[in-house]
């Protein structure tokens, strides 16, 4: 069966164990144990110099060692990995730098990458290294022994090249346990060094930013919303309402003002549904539970609400949370025909839990037109979850969990 | 009347000044925080306190907690507070006789605003029918057992208005008003009173149930 070349030494050892005395990987899998011998040098020491000086400066000098030989070593491990793995190997530390050595040195100690590249560099100072060496030794021991027994001095000659033939024979079987040590060693090196979803996690953070930044936003506009258009028409309906007191009724000027009067009103009305829309003031000033009750009070289908919360949510939660409650309030006036609803809220944990369940037709299909993908959206992109129950006949209960962590 | 007035926004303070100087009351002091609000009461001893819910330094709730304050100190003190939105948790604290609480969109209706002062100012409650609707949106149970009639008449009358008001509003006699208002009481088992007053305090005490 014709598969596609290895591009590890496992896949070589596993796909076709035959044909590996055959190919490169035995001997690319010894050179890869065996340039751990200068990783050895490091450590080999220490036991020596804690009999000479005592133990104490040798554990100081051992902590030394890793604090100064993490990241070469690390770089050193990447480096060799590619003896035994030969898909791209991306750079965990590579993207963007930020200017300055202090910056530079700030966001390299708050990467986990350079967390997992220490701690897998104190794995191979103390353990790897010694684990490599052995195996190559009890591997190729036997074979090296009996292919010795011809130059030890009371060996008969025949014996002796009787053993160094069956040497020579055992020689090839050596090759499976080095390449099987290797190709493991080596998922786990790629595992901690190169995790292949290092790219991913960059992408869910740079969205979580994005949100952040959006809601900020609208924050922002609701502020200048409220504190400019909405006073100043505030008192522009003031003064067209006096103006109109002080006008003769029935006179023309009388009747303009009145229509002036009443448009700027239903501007200021029409604004405030804006605001509402984009961001209302009052889950602004007073958090979750109180915009709750804002949004149920307006609800045509009546809904009790019942929100216990220690204390104020992070703004990109209370936003999302109270849009999903706003949206979930106007399906059930729209779609459930239902005659209450309840929607209720506690933080479980690190959790927000909220269930929004009314007593209608139920039916409601996340895949249809309805506002519930878009609800699903809004909580996927606070990296929460939202769940439907909606038998035909009903109840409908939504239940939406998103971590405030 | 005597008016202490406080509201953060200047435009909006001139503006209400000037309104409550067109219906012939004298702003004693206009001020755009809640300490100088005290400060003000102190010092003038006004008839009625105008008061905007949000102000500086913390922009939540400054104004009402001075109203509340202020009503320790001065028990029956009327005072109006505006609110850009209804918060339904001090609505339920703070209301009682001599208490108005409106939205702020509502002082656009200059007339209806200079009334409900006056109202206020009587020892009257006033409360935007905006919140009454929202509060009688949370309390359904046994007002479910109302007319959507009724809860109008009801609405209106829990803003304090009389028996012709409420009539005038809703464009029928004063006999079907007291009718509709006997039908109420009953079903909310509230004893019928004669007081225009006590019966708001009455719809009050079961709104906060």
């Amino acid at each position: 069966m014709p598969t596609a070349p290895a591009r590890t030494a496992l896949q070589a050892l596993v796909r076709n164990p035959a044909g590996l005395l055959w190919s490169p990987w035995p001997w690319r899998s010894l050179a890869y144990l065996l340039s751990s011998a200068p990783i050895g040098l490091l450590p080999v020491y220490l036991p020596f110099l804690a009999y000479v000086y005592g133990i104490l400066p040798a554990a100081v000098l051992a902590v030394l060692v890793v604090a100064g030989a993490g990241i070469p070593v690390a770089r050193f491990e990447r480096l060799r990995l590619r003896l035994v793995d030969l898909d791209p190997l991306p750079d965990p530390h590579a993207g963007p730098r930020p200017p300055g050595l202090r910056a530079r040195v700030r966001a390299r100690l708050r990467s986990p990458a350079t967390w997992r590249d220490f701690g897998y560099a104190l794995v191979s100072l103390m353990a790897l290294w010694w684990i490599d060496l052995s195996v190559i030794a009890l591997a190729g021991g036997v074979p090296a022994i009996l292919m010795s027994a011809p130059f030890q001095p009371d060996a008969s000659p025949v014996l002796g090249a009787v053993l160094a033939v069956a040497g020579f024979a055992a020689l090839p079987v050596a090759a499976y346990p080095i390449t099987a040590w290797a190709g493991g060693r080596a998922v786990m090196a790629r595992a901690v060094l190169a995790p292949r979803d290092a790219e991913l996690i960059e992408v869910v953070r740079s969205r979580a930013r994005l949100v952040d930044a959006f809601e900020l936003e609208r924050r922002r506009i609701e502020r200048d919303l409220h504190d400019g258009a909405q006073q100043r028409l505030v008192a522009l309906t003031l003064t067209l309402g006096m103006a109109g007191l002080d006008l003769e009724p029935g006179s023309p000027a009388a009747a303009r003002v009145a229509e002036a009067h009443e448009q700027a009103l239903l501007a200021l009305a029409e604004l405030r549904e804006l605001i509402r829309g984009v961001h209302p003031k009052v889950l602004t000033d007073h958090g979750l539970p109180d915009a709750a009750l804002d949004v149920a009070g307006r609800s045509p289908v009546p809904a009790e609400v019942d929100i216990a919360l220690p204390g104020r949510l992070p703004a990109p939660v209370e936003a999302a949370a109270y849009f999903v409650i706003a949206e979930a309030l106007a399906n059930v006036a729209r779609h459930s025909r239902a005659n209450r609803c309840r929607i209720r809220g506690r933080l479980v944990g690190e959790t927000l839990l909220m269930e929004i369940r009314d007593d209608g037709i139920g039916g409601a299909d996340p895949a249809g037109g309805t506002g519930l993908a878009g609800l699903a959206d809004r909580v996927a992109v606070v990296d929460g979850r939202m769940s439907v129950s909606s038998p035909a006949g009903g109840p409908t209960l939504l239940r939406v969990e998103i971590p405030c962590g | 009347m005597r008016v202490v007035l406080a509201e953060d926004s200047v435009l909006l303070r001139e503006g209400l000044a000037g309104l409550l100087e067109r219906f012939g009351h004298t702003v004693a002091a206009a001020v755009g925080d809640a300490p100088a609000l005290v400060a003000a009461v102190e010092e003038h001893g006004p008839d009625v306190v105008v008061t905007d819910v949000r102000m500086p330094p913390g922009f939540t709730d400054e104004g009402l907690r001075a109203a509340l304050t202020l009503r320790r100190a001065r028990p029956g003190l009327p005072v109006l507070i505006l609110s850009q939105y209804v918060q339904q948790a001090y609505v339920e604290e703070i209301m009682g006789p001599g208490v108005g609480y409106l939205l702020k969109d509502r002082i656009g209706h200059v007339a209806e605003f200079a009334d409900a002062l006056e109202r206020v100012a009587a020892g009257g409650t006033v409360i935007d029918p905006e919140v009454v609707r929202q509060l009688l949106a949370r309390r359904r149970d046994p007002l479910q057992r109302l007319t959507p009639r009724e809860r109008e008449v009801l609405a209106l009358v829990a803003e304090g208005r009389s028996n012709a008001a409420v009539a005038r509003a809703l464009v029928v006699t004063e006999a079907a008003v007291a009718k509709h208002i006997a039908a109420i009481l009953a079903k909310l088992d509230l004893p019928p009173a004669p007081d225009d007053h006590r019966r708001v305090l009455a719809v009050l005490a079961y709104l906060k149930g």
